[in-house]
């Protein structure tokens, strides 16, 4: 009962304090921010005194410990689910922001739907929210399983889940009321970045945990590069939003470091949130699926410790490729660029091992939409990974840099990589996670597949033609050695590509609307749809658990 | 350090450095010793079934 | 197996069961190039060479460069013009570093969706701005920038600049302890054709006080924005910077 006083007092307390610095603020931005904080801390309260077990704490005992037998696996549900509605949520913003660029009477004229506003909505919730919810939950699931143990800190892993999710709304939020620090990808002020601090720190505890609770001498591999993703962009998000507030009452702050210190700084966070929350995190989603699916071990493990850490040695020195050609010191710019090329190695090194695994079944390709899936997924990554090393060049970078080239190489990445792959990890994961015989639909997630497929493709040729074609307009001399475009004329060419792109983004997000069908009507447990069969790997409900010790 | 220093230096030596690291791991990853381990942690993750279907 | 590690250089086996000395390590070899790569930039003196004319935002303009960072300028708009043939005829002479020595937060960017902004300051009128601001397409028609009308009808009230220029000066930027007592009045003064701004050009030279927006009556956000924009560029004769550089060069940088 003391317990439960406590807990619900200190939640109160929160949402008392928030009030407090709703009422206090600076800003109306930090109000409305406030205000959700306290609306949330008031609903954990209530929610922990309707939910205590009254008569338990009577009869003098708190409630039945957890079924020891079974994987931890509620917040990995609601993760999947999450996982889902975020990502509708970020590739539809970013089919409005791309039609946007076409028809910019789109804007509506208010400030809260202006592209400066929308377009960080657009990347931090496909990044953060969808990119993150993926990993967490894959994480729990994965750990849980390689580790077979269940969660170390239930609560502190509901904790994780539900912190993180207010992390999301507040960022979201933000950017609307125009609350930002202003620095690609590491938008949210500081006291956002506080919250997802704890957050953080709370994840890797459950994840740290967990591992020590297992059962296995061993380590997975997917395990390492899981580890290292969390280490790692604790450390970045911690270092590159080191900032002053205007005020402790107030959403303003501005940046700890200036000028050249403050963009090498930012890249090196941005550019290793690409490598350590798009990359390592996702890879660590290929190591556990794809050999899961496949039904056969990963085709090297050896190849995965070298790929292990010359990625993690080699990605974090790759950020100044993003200021060749600045006021950023030469030499830094050079480290930028060699270690750029050089990482060109490991990520092929982890894709060739991906799809290797594969090697003597590649019929699945054939008769498993899922393998199909994360084999288009490594294809993309292979892809991207060769195409970063050579835009990192100098020569290349003077061409691409500030154009719809970047836009274009990122997409097949964000796209092609970190979407498939998720999207395999998902089909994988819900009749597992909800104990159904298999997914709704095969042919659906065939249907997913091709749709996401072609989109990729025109999102990423169209940026690939309208960011060369900038790059080429901005530097064209006539004969009379003049600059022959002014720039609007080079806008005005670029008006079709971005037609083509939207149209990409659309077949996309189309594809993500079949999946959440599919989705929900396995989760529903809707009958199985009547369809032609497609293969799918089989799967044993009972040997899904965690190992229990037995007494001697 | 200059840019010049840096690229010469990129060109030679760090160009043989990366070459030799590079067949280093490549004759690693083929060594044969360790082999049966590397596997042995590769096939952890199917054990659970197998070891439940005896 | 672990018998058989005995007496190697190296176990990798060790890492694969310890998951703290993984983490470890894992922490070490990620650390490694951002402190090389990074670290050297806080202490090598002439990253940011000082360049004559570089003084801090005035209280106007750097409320209206927060209203810049607001509204994601960044996303569309770079301020970092590079050493290219094209790009200095187009925008101006290339950016130096210590432009952008008293920018907390850095605002290079990284897509032209529109030109670039560094040296925007002076290339067009007061009145081009603003009519540009609330509807692009009227003076650009080829443009896909959205409308920022909004800006003109708000009147521009910043909390208190006190605060941020304290917040600045706590980061580094040279602001005196009388720019800061003086900042809420230096805000108005800029804006205001009528005020006496003789005090805060001789603390903030090359500083345009007037009004912006074509409306005296009122120091909306559109003066804040217009002020910021109309100095970009402005204060570094770069000219007069290149020997600097040169010499920079030759004394090993």
């Amino acid at each position: 009962m003391e317990q439960l006083v406590w807990k619900t007092g200190g939640w109160f307390a929160l949402a008392t304090l928030a009030f407090l610095a709703m009422l206090g603020a600076a800003d109306f931005g930090f109000a409305v921010h406030m205000a959700i904080v306290c609306a949330a801390a008031l609903a954990v309260a209530v929610l922990t005194m309707r939910r205590a077990d009254y008569e338990g704490i009577a009869r003098g005992w708190l409630k039945m410990p957890a079924d020891q037998g079974v994987y931890d696996d509620d917040p990995i549900r609601w993760g999947v689910i999450a996982t889902v509605f975020w990502g509708l949520a970020g590739l539809l913003a970013g089919l409005y922001i791309a039609l946007q660029l076409a028809f910019p009477a789109l804007n509506l004229g208010l400030e809260y739907t202006s592209f400066g506003r929308l377009r960080p909505l657009h990347t931090s919730a496909v990044i953060f929210a969808f990119g993150g919810n993926a990993l967490i939950a894959t994480s729990f699931y994965v750990v849980q399983r390689t580790c077979r143990a269940r969660l170390a800190f239930p609560a502190l892993a509901r904790f994780v889940f539900w912190g993180y999710q207010l992390f999301i709304v507040l960022a979201a939020t933000g950017y609307l009321l125009g609350i930002t620090e202003g620095r690609e990808y590491a938008e949210p002020e500081w006291y956002v970045d506080l919250w997802l601090t704890i957050v953080w720190v709370a994840y890797l505890l459950v994840f740290g945990g967990t591992v020590l609770r297992r059962r296995e001498p061993h380590i997975y591999v997917a395990n390492w590069f899981y580890l290292s993703f969390i280490l790692t962009i604790a450390m970045l998000h911690i270092v590159n939003n080191l900032s002053m507030p205007v005020s402790w009452l107030g959403s303003k702050s501005y940046s700890a470091f200036a000028g050249v210190q403050d963009a090498l700084t930012q890249w090196w966070y941005g550019h290793n949130a690409v490598g350590f929350f798009l990359t390592a995190g996702f890879l660590a989603m290929m190591y556990y699926f794809v050999p899961k699916q496949a039904e056969r071990p990963v085709y090297s493990y050896r190849l995965s410790i070298i790929h292990f850490w010359s990625l993690i040695f080699l990605y974090i020195w790759a950020g100044p490729h993003h200021l060749h050609y600045t006021a950023l010191p030469d030499w830094a710019q050079t480290f930028g660029m060699v270690f750029s090329i050089m990482l060109w190695m490991p990520s092929w090194g982890g894709m060739i091992n991906g799809l290797m695994t594969l090697n003597g079944a590649w019929d699945r390709i054939r008769t498993d939409p899922i393998i199909r899936m994360m084999v288009m997924a490594l294809a993309f990554y292979g892809m991207s990974t060769f195409e970063g090393p050579m835009m990192s060049v100098k020569t290349v970078n003077s061409l691409s840099h500030y154009t719809d080239w970047t836009i274009g190489h990122v997409h097949s990445g964000a796209l092609g990589w970190n979407g498939l792959i998720t999207f395999a990890c998902l089909y994988y994961l819900t009749p597992r996670l909800w104990k159904r015989e298999r997914l709704y639909s095969l042919r659906l997630v065939n249907w997913h597949f091709w749709l996401a497929t072609v989109g990729i493709v025109l999102y990423a040729a169209s940026m690939w033609v309208a960011g060369i074609m900038e790059g080429l307009m901005w530097r064209e001399y006539g004969a009379d050695g003049y600059l022959v475009y002014a720039f609007s004329e080079v806008v005005k060419a670029t008006f079709p590509l971005y037609l083509i792109r939207a149209a990409g983004g659309l077949l996309y997000l189309t594809g993500a609307v079949i999946m959440a069908w599919n989705i929900g009507r396995t989760i529903a447990g809707s009958p199985l749809r009547e369809e032609k069969p497609m293969n799918d790997a089989a799967y044993d409900a009972a040997a899904d658990r965690p190992l229990i010790a037995q007494p001697a | 350090m200059s840019y010049d220093e840096l690229r010469q230096f990129a060109d030679s030596w760090g160009l043989v450095l990366m070459g030799v690291s590079y067949l280093t791991f490549v004759g690693w990853h083929f060594l044969p010793r360790g082999r049966e381990r590397s596997d042995e942690a590769a096939r952890a993750i199917f054990e659970q079934e197998e070891a439940d279907h005896g | 197996m672990e018998t058989k590690a005995k007496g190697k250089l190296f176990d990798h086996g060790r890492l694969e069961r310890n998951v703290s000395l993984l983490g470890i390590a894992a922490l070490i070899v990620v650390a490694i190039g951002g402190i090389v790569e990074i670290a050297p930039l806080f202490w090598i003196d002439n990253t940011i060479e000082k360049v004559e004319g570089m003084r801090p935002y005035t209280p106007l303009e750097l409320a209206g460069r927060n209203i810049y960072i607001r509204e994601g300028c960044y996303n569309c708009h770079s301020q970092m013009i590079r050493p290219f043939r094209d790009e200095t005829e187009r925008y101006g002479h290339y950016s130096l570093a210590a432009e952008s020595m008293f920018d907390h937060p850095f605002q290079w960017g990284s897509k032209r969706t529109g030109p670039d902004l560094a040296r925007v300051g002076g290339k067009y009128s007061d009145e081009w701005h603003v009519q540009h601001l609330k509807d692009p397409r009227a003076v650009v028609p080829e443009s896909i920038m959205p409308t920022y009308a909004f800006l003109s009808e708000r009147e521009l009230k910043p909390a208190d600049m006190r605060k941020d220029l304290t917040a600045l000066n706590d980061v580094g930027v040279p602001y005196t302890k009388d720019d800061i007592a003086k900042a809420n009045d230096d805000l108005k003064a800029q804006a205001d054709p009528d005020a006496d701004s003789s005090d805060l050009i001789k603390r903030y030279p090359k500083a345009q006080a007037r009004d912006f927006d074509g409306n005296p009556g009122k120091v909306t956000e559109m003066d804040a924005l217009v002020a910021y924009l109309q100095m970009l560029g402005t204060l570094v004769d770069v000219e007069s910077a290149r020997p600097q550089e040169t010499l920079s060069k030759e004394s090993g940088q």
